[in-house]
C-alpha cells in the first residue's frame, strides 16, 4: 500500500486520532480515557498528537505511541509526531462520560471525583477508614468492599459485590 | 533514543522511514511485543534546559532520586512469589512499577541535564554500586513483611514530601515528574500505612515483628533528613524531615508502636557510601544487560 494523501482531505487527523483504542482498555479510546490531550494539524499538513501517560510507569505508553502513528500514517498522513507531555499530570476525572459509561458495561466500576488537595501544607494522611459507595457494575448493589487497592494494572483497584458476589475491578480515582 | 526501538521495527511500523506500511499491525501484530517498549520514556518532551539552571546539580538531584526509586523498586519486585497473600503480591509489584516508572523519567532527565546525552539503560544497568547515590535504607535486604511494610512507609512518606517540594521547582521537567509522582506516593503511603496500623496493632506475634521492624529502621532514617540533594531545587531538607517524622509519629501512635533512641549509623548513600548489599542486587538487576550490552528485546 502506498500512502495517499487523498483520505487526508477527507477525514481530519482528529477524527483518525480519536478512533485509537487504549492496549490495557480496549473499550475505550486514548480520548474517552483522557491521555490523548490535543491533535493538531499544521499548514504544512504535519500531524502533531500529543499524549499524556496515566502513570509513571505506565508500560502501554510506547504501545499507545506506536498504534497513534500508525492509525495516522495508515490514514494518509504522512508527517507524524506523537509528543509526551508530563503536565499537568492526568487524572481520572478526565475520562469522559461516555468512558465511564463504556467502563460500566464492561465490567469496570468507573472512578469517582479525584482526591483534592487544596493547597499548601504536605499532604494529609488518613488512617480513619474511608467509606466511598462504588456501585457493582453487574448489579447495581451499593453494597460492595475493596479486596486490594491495586489491581492487575497500576489504575485498577480490585473490588467484590456483597450482593451478587461478582469480584470486578475499579478505576481508582487518582 | 527515539520512536525506532525495538517495539516500532517488530510492528513494521514508524520506523524512521515514513513508510506507514503497519496497517493491520495495528489491530492485530502490533500487540504481540507488548511490554517490550524500551523507549525514551520523555520522548518528545522538550528537553532543553531553563536559564539558570544548573545542569550539573539538575543531574546529581535527579539520578539519586531516581537511584531511590529503581532500588526500592527492584527490591519490591523481590517480593513477588514471596508475599503472603497474591493481592499483597501484585500491590508491591504495582508500587515498584510506578517506582520503576518514576526512574526511568528521573534517568531521562539526568541525561538530558548533564549534556552526557545517555539514556536510561546507562543509569540504570551500566553504572557499578559505588556510583549510584541512593540511601542505604532502600538497599536492605527483604526482611519479612513488616520490615517490607515500614520500610515503604518511611520511604513514601519521605519521597512523598520531597516530590511535593519539587512540583514547583526550576525545572518544568522535574517539576512535572514530582506533580505526578506525589499522586502515586500518596497511594504508596496509605498502602503501607494501613498495613504498618494492621500489624502493629494485631496480634502479639505481628506487633513484635513490626516494632522490630521499626526499632531496625530507625538507625536509617538520620540519612533521609539530612539529605539536601535537592536543596537547591527549592527542596528544604528540614522541613521534607518534619513532615516524615510528623507522618511515622501519626502511624506510630495509631499503630502502638514506640520509638527506641537509635544512634544513626555513619556516612550516607548520596555520598557514595554502601552496604554490601547493593552489590549482589545490582548484579542481579544488570546481568542481562550487560551481557548482551547491544542487545534488544
Amino acid at each position: 500500500m502506498t500512502g495517499t494523501g487523498t483520505m487526508a482531505g477527507t477525514v481530519s487527523a482528529e477524527r483518525v486520532a480519536a478512533e485509537v483504542v487504549d492496549p490495557e482498555l480496549p473499550m475505550l479510546t486514548l480520548a474517552e480515557l483522557g491521555v490523548l490531550r490535543a491533535v493538531e494539524t499544521g499548514t504544512d499538513g504535519s500531524v502533531t498528537a500529543t499524549l499524556t501517560p496515566t502513570y509513571s510507569g505506565c508500560p502501554a505508553m510506547a504501545e499507545m505511541r506506536a498504534d497513534l502513528a500508525a492509525r495516522l500514517e495508515s490514514a494518509g498522513f504522512a508527517d507524524v509526531r506523537i509528543v509526551t507531555v508530563l503536565d499537568p499530570p492526568w487524572t481520572t476525572d478526565w475520562i469522559s462520560d461516555e468512558g465511564r459509561r463504556k467502563l460500566t458495561e464492561h465490567g469496570i466500576a468507573p472512578p469517582g471525583p479525584a482526591p483534592r488537595h487544596a493547597g499548601g501544607g504536605p499532604l494529609p494522611l488518613v488512617l480513619s477508614p474511608t467509606r466511598r459507595v462504588v456501585p457493582c457494575p453487574y448489579c447495581g448493589s451499593a453494597d460492595t468492599e475493596e479486596t486490594s487497592r491495586f489491581g492487575a494494572t497500576s489504575c485498577r483497584a480490585l473490588r467484590r459485590c456483597r450482593s451478587c458476589l461478582e469480584p470486578y475491578e475499579q478505576v481508582k480515582e487518582i | 533514543m527515539s520512536d525506532d526501538h525495538v517495539y516500532l521495527s517488530l510492528a513494521g511500523i514508524g520506523d524512521g522511514s515514513g513508510h506507514g506500511s503497519g496497517t493491520e499491525g495495528v489491530d492485530g501484530d502490533a500487540r504481540w511485543a507488548f511490554g517490550t517498549g524500551f523507549t525514551d520514556p520523555l520522548h518528545g518532551v522538550a528537553t532543553t534546559l531553563s536559564e539558570g539552571v544548573d545542569g550539573r546539580a539538575l543531574a546529581a538531584c535527579c539520578t539519586a532520586l531516581g537511584d531511590d526509586a529503581l532500588v526500592s523498586a527492584q527490591r519490591l519486585a523481590q517480593w513477588c512469589t514471596r508475599a503472603p497473600e497474591l493481592e499483597e503480591e501484585v500491590a508491591l509489584a504495582n508500587i515498584g512499577l510506578d517506582l520503576l516508572g518514576q526512574a526511568r523519567l528521573l534517568y531521562s532527565r539526568a541525561g538530558q541535564a548533564d549534556g552526557s546525552g545517555r539514556g536510561e539503560d546507562a543509569y540504570a544497568y551500566f553504572r557499578d554500586a559505588d556510583e549510584f547515590r541512593s540511601v542505604r535504607l532502600a538497599e536492605l535486604p527483604g526482611g519479612d513483611f513488616a520490615f517490607c511494610v515500614g520500610r515503604l512507609l518511611v520511604q513514601s512518606a519521605w519521597r512523598l514530601a520531597q516530590f511535593e517540594q519539587l512540583t514547583g521547582c526550576a525545572d518544568p521537567v522535574l517539576a512535572a515528574v514530582a506533580a505526578k509522582g506525589v499522586k502515586e506516593l500518596a497511594y504508596h503511603r496509605q498502602y503501607a500505612a494501613e498495613w504498618v496500623v494492621r500489624l502493629g496493632d494485631g496480634t502479639e506475634e505481628s506487633h513484635r515483628r513490626m516494632q522490630g521492624a521499626w526499632d531496625e529502621l530507625a538507625p536509617w532514617l538520620g540519612e533521609l533528613y539530612e539529605d539536601g540533594v535537592a536543596e537547591s531545587f527549592g527542596v528544604s531538607p528540614r522541613s521534607v524531615a518534619e513532615a516524615t517524622r510528623a507522618v511515622l509519629a501519626q502511624v506510630a501512635v495509631a499503630a502502638g508502636l514506640t520509638d527506641s533512641p537509635a544512634a544513626p549509623v555513619p556516612g550516607s548513600g548520596r555520598a557514595g557510601d554502601r552496604t554490601e548489599h547493593l552489590e549482589p542486587l545490582l548484579a542481579e538487576l544488570q546481568v542481562v544487560a550487560r551481557a548482551h550490552p547491544e542487545g534488544t528485546w
